[in-house]
């Protein structure tokens, strides 16, 4: 038996694995990193139009701030995200810029002077202040109130990634490549590892540690067309579910995002539509402005998708023999624009549907991009039932996104959450000494190896290939934008059908090292069954909230409904997963439920709702000569490690 | 885009190291091609339909992750991104990107060999204040332009076709490649980096590094991201040269 021990197990290579690792390093902690393929090859890469962060360099950021971009993250979220946890994160993310600056990222700058936009379809002249010449700058994202969004061209992710690798790089962190984690190693509620799979020689090795980290990304592979890596598979989701204990958050939280490529799903950036660009429909009119009058192609990602679609079901899409689509007009840019700041988008354009978006339309569809569900956590990273397992990023519901994303959060994320949990991280190295007997280890190195001998030998049986198609097929027709009650529960029974015809795979190609099918063979029966979690989760939920819409409960029922869904699979042998759900306690949040602007209000209110309202109005009256932090404090005391406490900067206000 | 439906003949190399005995032989798969398929659909196809054990390396199918360079009808390019409808006669040979570790069929080790040219390059802000850095304050300011200067140089996706292409690497193995060079460079544009022309000088004031360089540009003609090799690499060697 071959075992590796380490203090900080990381599984995932992406951002928010990295700043864990590396802050578990730089506290003197080893620190080992498992990654599916090389660290800057992870799907953080991929992300294009930026990060979301208070600097009001800009001037068009100017007057933004933590509070600011607090109200936007939780009217994004529709009300679901955790309070404490968003005000962690603005509070910290200005500082993860500023470190990734110093860092190495090249992020773009404010240049002094006069400087062409488009807004809203005009073009615009603004200036920017001279004292801001060489800052960094942002531009306009959807569901923000002030332009925030930091970027580097449109390589941001990739631009975040390198840097970040290289760091790790220069801390001496290995990264233990094409190494797949198939099972944690638990008892009593605690984990010790993982059972990890060697992709190249098919060696099983159990990789031993203090504390493990789950940052393995999204799960939208679940869905047959999504903008996500071929390696998002939430498979680091599915051996936290297999525990048995650990819960997982908001499974049927599943953000689309209004401008993909048809038909391969390819995305191009938000920051296409932040920079000016318009969508319109077959008669080359722009529609949005008819249903969002007031932030029109720039309303938050799951309205202008729901838009979108119900745009193409009254008859207005583009007719293509993949179905029907709408155009992202980007021409108005002007070429200088899309070679500068769009050219990832330009060369997507031309590789893959042979167009040139400086002259022509691009065909563009609502696809699956985000998973805000995931892992759940605590703020402090830490699954809230299993000790020394911790999640970050996309993989984690931490859970600052709630039912819907808002553009450029979720590289904030990866980075915010990976300095913040890096130090909670760091801590449980510090506080729990590592106690585990071998035979523990033994026990679950033999239990995933017996699995896969099972698979080695069975002569005949389903083939996971088909197996994978046929659930990506059920969550695209059936768990998709707009859900109902008989779709959902078809999806949910026709799951329950996979997930029993998953026990019996079988291979063609019965060998134990590399080998493709038997990794496909390995995924696919988590990956079922975290499909279940998405789809029982919609069907239970009757209520829509940020990126769930029923279309039979058309409502956000907070009366009923404001609380967070929590999934576990306790028994090996059930065709569901248990489900329990967590009470979001509107007496405790600083900004207690009202409208997001979007469309009709028609909220069913939580009774708790107006009391909160009146509460905070007192308090505010009480305490008239409380600064904005101040008053923070008073309306929501949060706990922030030491280092990220401080007040920040910004040009022509000081710490203010 | 063709509407006749073409069979596709795609010849591929076949050989995995893990099997003890295995020969490398080159093996032909027939696939119906569809409007817009790509050599990423039509692998996937094979892998499903004919041959479940077929290795290769795709991740964001996009062409930003840089996973799966391959060498296509003798050029090496990303596959991801290369449409089948370019191939006239539907004939696509298909081969591991030399210069590396093979893994299996397609699949190659470009992770180990990027890591050591990192390691080796010192791929981070050389800065020793750059740990101690007020975060809590404005960052540095940088011209705007600079900033633009260094991410042209850093869009590399480290596919490693440039180190394929590259007939000094093909005869010197610790030739550290464009994909180096251009890493160089971009620190040291970087005014946040704060290496001397010396320092540099050490990592690359040799044979295996800038002086190297044959100049048969293999580097210019097939860099997926269209980086400026040829450039980087001449201001690298008069710079280098300055240095003794």
């Amino acid at each position: 038996m071959k075992v590796v021990y380490t203090d900080s197990l990381v599984i995932g290579g992406g951002l928010a694995g990295l700043r864990i690792a590396i802050a578990a390093r730089q506290r003197g902690y080893d620190s080992i990193v498992l990654s599916l393929m090389p660290a800057k090859r992870s799907h953080s890469a991929a992300a294009q139009g930026g990060m979301q962060a208070s600097l009001g360099a800009s001037i068009k950021g100017e007057g933004d701030n933590e509070d600011v971009h607090f109200e936007d993250t939780v009217k994004g979220s529709d009300w679901g995200c955790d309070q404490d946890v968003a005000r962690m994160f603005v509070n910290t993310a200005p500082k993860a810029i500023r470190q990734l600056c110093a860092w190495g990222v090249p992020w773009s700058r404010v240049r002094k002077g006069d400087r062409e936009v488009v807004i809203n379809g005009q073009k615009v002249t603004i200036t920017e202040k001279d004292e801001a010449h060489g800052l960094i700058t942002s531009r306009d994202f959807g569901g923000t109130k002030k332009w925030r969004t930091c970027f580097t061209s449109d390589g941001t992710g990739h631009t975040m990634l390198y840097a970040m690798d290289n760091k790790a790089i220069q801390l001496g962190i290995q990264v233990h490549e094409r190494k797949e984690a198939v099972a944690l190693i638990h008892e009593d509620g605690v984990c010790y590892g993982a059972v990890v799979r060697d992709l190249v020689t098919g060696e099983l090795v159990a990789y031993v540690a203090k504390a493990t980290t789950i940052a393995t990304g999204g799960y939208g592979r679940l869905y047959a067309v999504t903008t996500n890596a071929v390696i998002s598979e939430g498979i680091g989701n599915a051996i936290a579910l297999e525990t048995g204990i650990a819960p997982l958050g908001n499974m049927e939280a599943v953000q689309f995002h209004p401008t993909a490529i048809v038909p391969v799903g390819i995305l191009t950036t938000e920051g296409c539509r932040g920079d000016g660009g318009l969508l319109l429909d077959k008669d080359g009119y722009r529609f949005m402005p008819d249903y969002e009058p007031g932030k029109k192609e720039l309303a938050s990602r799951d309205v202008v998708s729901r838009r979108m679609t119900e745009h193409i079901r009254k008859g207005k899409g583009v007719s293509s023999r993949y179905g029907d689509h709408l155009w992202l007009d980007i021409t108005l840019l002007g070429r200088q624009h899309i070679e500068k700041n769009l050219r990832e988008v330009k060369e997507i354009c031309e590789y893959f549907l042979g167009i040139d978006p400086v002259k022509e339309y691009i065909p563009v569809r609502p696809t699956q991009h985000y998973s805000m569900g995931g892992v759940r956590t605590r703020s402090t990273g830490e699954s809230p039932t299993m000790k020394g397992l911790f999640s970050a990023g996309e993989a984690a519901c931490w859970d600052m996104h709630g039912f819907n994303r808002l553009g450029g959060n979720s590289v904030a994320e990866t980075v915010v959450a990976g300095m913040i949990v890096g130090e909670y991280v760091a801590d449980y190295c510090a506080q729990n000494p590592l106690n585990i007997n071998t035979k523990l280890i033994e026990q679950f190195m033999d239990r995933e190896k017996e699995k896969i001998s099972a698979l080695l030998s069975r002569d005949k049986g389903e083939n996971p290939f088909e197996l994978k198609k046929e659930m990506q097929q059920i969550m695209m027709d059936k768990v998709g934008i707009f859900r109902n009650e008989a779709d959902l529960s078809q999806a949910v029974e026709e799951l329950k059908v996979l997930h029993q015809r998953s026990k019996n795979i079988a291979l063609r190609h019965k060998i134990s090292s590399s080998n493709p099918e038997l990794v496909e063979a390995i995924r696919v029966p988590k990956m079922i069954r975290l499909a279940q979690c998405v789809a029982y989760g919609a069907m239970l939920r009757k209520e829509s909230r940020g990126a769930h819409a029923r279309e039979d409960y058309p409502e956000r029922n907070d009366r009923d409904w404001l609380k967070r869904t929590l999934t576990f699979w306790p028994d090996e042998n059930a065709d569901l997963p248990e489900v329990k759900y967590e009470d979001l306690d509107i007496m405790k949040m600083e900004m207690p439920p009202g409208s997001r602007g979007y469309g009709v209000d028609n909220t069913i209110h939580h009774p708790d709702t107006e009391k909160r309202v009146a509460q905070l109005e007192e308090i505010k009256k009480a305490n008239p000569n409380a600064d904005r932090f101040e008053m923070q404090r008073l309306l929501n005391p949060i706990e922030i490690p030491d280092k990220f406490r401080g007040k920040n900067e910004r040009v022509g206000k000081g710490f203010k | 885009m063709s509407n006749n439906e073409r069979v596709l003949k795609f010849h591929i190399l076949r050989y995995n190291p893990q099997l003890k005995g295995d020969i490398p032989t080159m093996k032909t798969y027939e696939v119906k091609e569809a409007p817009g398929m790509t050599i990423f659909i039509a692998l996937n196809d094979i892998r499903e339909n004919q041959d479940p054990s077929l290795q290769f390396d795709f991740i964001c199918r996009a062409g930003i992750c840089g996973s799966c360079a391959m060498v296509i009808n003798g050029h090496p390019d990303l596959a991801c991104r290369t449409l089948t409808s370019k191939f006239p006669d539907g004939e696509i040979k298909l081969m591991p990107l030399p210069g590396f570790e093979l893994i299996g069929d397609l699949s190659v080790n470009t992770g180990k060999f990027m890591r050591a040219m990192s390691e080796r390059v010192e791929s981070w802000i050389h800065d020793q204040y750059a740990d101690n850095v007020d975060l809590d304050r404005l960052e540095e300011r940088m011209d705007p332009d600079v900033a633009d200067e260094i991410y042209e140089l850093e869009r590399c996706v480290e596919c490693g076709c440039c180190v394929s292409a590259c007939a000094t690497k093909r005869m010197r193995d610790g030739f550290l490649s464009a994909v180096g060079f251009m890493r160089l460079a971009r620190y040291a544009l970087d005014p946040r980096d704060k290496r001397s022309d010396e320092e540099f000088y050490e990592i690359v004031g040799d044979d295996d590094g800038v002086f190297g360089c044959m100049t048969l540009l293999g580097c210019q003609d097939y860099c997926p991201k269209d980086l400026p090799h040829q450039t980087q690499i001449a201001y690298l060697r008069r710079r280098m040269a300055l240095v003794r």
